[in-house]
């Protein structure tokens, strides 16, 4: 589940004097603060050399080579270069799949967040919904198409479907898991400083169980990028997944790879969004600060 | 409330606590009977088992009595409220809050007016001394600094019973000794009832104006014994040592006779 979490609920990892946590950090050296940048493109950098070797200046290779994919890429983006349905498109795509990703992670987060607190806080609501839920879990989001097809429909609704389901079951485990490991002596301190059951909820339970949630948002979104492709094989015109799957049928493997890209680095920065508003949100927790 | 001077701020009548643990029941604590008067400083010494810490949270309203009563002027004890603060040896900070939040948390949520809570909180942080770490979050304190935080924020709340069960346990002893004196100090200008929990015979005789003595299985009062020495204490003096070796003998003479 969420073995990062298991040390979000202790307060006692660092016991430098506040002193220290003050002092303004010392700013390092140019060079060292472009290592870690620098480190992380070794890889990328690698497989793309070899990615050229292994396919550049054959005659006939099932994979593009590198440059290929540029060019298609920024044919996809700006036209100009092949002038052919996919020229100049990348925008509609991104827009219509960052619209299902987006739209599909509020409403899984609209009823997941709810749900897991209620899930969470009241036994009879757990004993009714947790085990059919955790029945349902294991299910993946591929097995749903059929039948989400069937149900939604052909199109765009079956797909907010599927997106949305992918999204759902992190924010929901986490949130449970979140609002049950509260530490008891927190209501303890609570109720003896007047602060009774009903109003623990906000100041307590909601507060405690914050960075859990956090989590289980952060995976949520995550898994609403994984998913978007199943999500656009339900017959939409548009969508990131939608052109590669129809590539995919045309032999364009080059826009294939083109449309995994832009997942890959749509998906990308939208973690670090979430991300840095949890570093500014969670500032308390010493597992986001 | 009545309060009468004669009126014990707290009184213990015939107190018992069972638990039942996997099938077994366990005797926590047996026929307790115990009278604090206002300002009085107790200490509650005993090895482990011996009910001291469930006596401590039955006064606090945490756990019901199995049988007896536990009366706070006079009146029986209902679930917990803010005239009884606990100190908990894990200091049970709020993680989110800061210094300043966690000092104000019971103020706001008995409804206090916002300038009322932030002039009590003022107040309590330079009482604890704590004025630059207002903006610091738990994580970023010390064991000690927490432990003051802890102590600013049932204060803070108008606890006239304050009740520590083994709040400097977690402690270096340069730490320690600096709270102690500390809370001390605290204690003769404000006027607090202090019921503290430690198993360090050294902490009760060199904090409390009287020591109850606890030995277990079952949990019960075996003694109690008041300290004459007068204060400030020194820890070398022969008189402190005397009554120190004294109660050492009385708590091992207490695990001898269960032993036999």
């Amino acid at each position: 589940m969420t073995a990062s979490l298991d040390a979000a609920s202790s307060d006692t990892l660092s016991a430098l004097p506040a002193g220290e946590a003050e002092a303004a950090p010392v700013r390092p050296s140019l060079l060292l603060r472009a290592r870690e940048p620098l480190l992380a493109l070794i890889f990328p950098v690698l497989v793309l050399l070899f990615w050229h070797l292994a396919t550049a200046g054959r005659t006939f290779s099932l994979i593009p080579p590198p440059l290929d994919v540029a060019r298609a890429l920024y044919d996809l983006a700006f036209g100009g270069i092949n002038d052919d349905a996919y020229s100049r498109t990348l925008l509609i795509h991104l827009s219509a799949s960052l619209s299902r990703v987006y739209g599909g992670f509020a409403i899984a987060a609209a009823v997941a967040l709810p749900l897991g607190l209620l899930i969470g806080r009241i036994a009879p609501v757990r004993q009714l919904l947790d085990p059919t839920l955790q029945v349902l879990r294991p299910i993946p989001v591929t097995a749903w198409l059929p039948l989400s097809m069937i149900i939604f429909g052909l199109g765009p609704r079956s797909a907010f479907f599927l997106v949305c389901l992918g999204a759902f079951y992190p924010i929901l485990i986490n949130t449970i898991f979140g609002v049950r490991s509260v530490d008891p002596r927190l209501f303890e301190a609570a109720s003896m400083l007047g602060c009774q059951s009903t109003a623990q909820f906000y100041k307590v339970v909601l507060p405690a169980s914050l960075p859990a949630i956090f989590t289980g948002l952060r995976l949520g979104l995550g898994f609403a990028w994984v998913v978007i492709v199943v999500g656009e094989m339900t017959g939409v015109p548009t969508g990131l997944g939608a052109i590669i799957m129809e590539a995919r049928a045309l032999s364009r493997t080059e826009i294939v790879i083109c449309g995994m890209a832009v997942i890959g680095i749509a998906g990308f920065i939208s973690d670090r969004l979430v991300l840095l508003l949890g570093h500014r949100l969670l500032r308390w927790s010493p597992n986001f600060a | 409330m009545l309060e009468k001077a004669a009126d014990p701020i707290l009184e213990l009548r015939g107190v018992s606590k069972q638990f039942e643990l996997q099938g077994r029941r366990i005797d926590a604590l047996h026929d307790a009977h115990l009278r604090v008067r206002k300002g009085e400083f107790v200490c509650l010494i005993g090895a482990s088992g011996c009910g001291k810490s469930t006596l401590l949270r039955i006064v606090a309203g945490f756990e019901t009595p199995t049988r007896g009563q536990a009366l706070m002027w006079t009146m029986p004890i209902a679930g917990p409220g803010p005239e009884r603060g606990m100190v908990f040896q894990d200091y049970a900070l709020f993680p989110w809050l800061t210094v300043r939040g966690n000092i104000g948390f019971g103020p706001a949520a008995r409804g206090r007016p916002a300038a009322e809570v932030k002039d009590t909180v003022e107040r309590f942080i330079a009482l604890v001394g704590l004025q630059r770490f207002a903006e610091a979050y738990p994580h970023q304190l010390s064991g000690g600094m927490k432990q003051r935080v802890a102590i600013a924020r049932v204060l803070a709340n108008d606890a006239e019973l304050v009740l520590m069960d083994e709040p400097f346990g977690a402690l270096d002893a340069m730490t320690r000794e600096r709270l102690q004196d500390e809370l001390l100090d605290i204690w003769q200008r404000t006027g607090l009832t202090v019921l503290f929990v430690t198993h360090s015979i050294e902490e009760a005789v060199f904090l409390a104006d009287r020591i109850v003595v606890m030995s277990p299985g079952p949990g019960r009062i075996e003694s109690e014994v008041i300290v004459p020495l007068p204060r400030p204490r020194s820890v070398v003096a022969p008189e402190f040592n005397e009554l120190r070796r004294e109660l050492a003998q009385r708590l091992h003479s207490h695990h001898a006779r269960k032993a036999a």
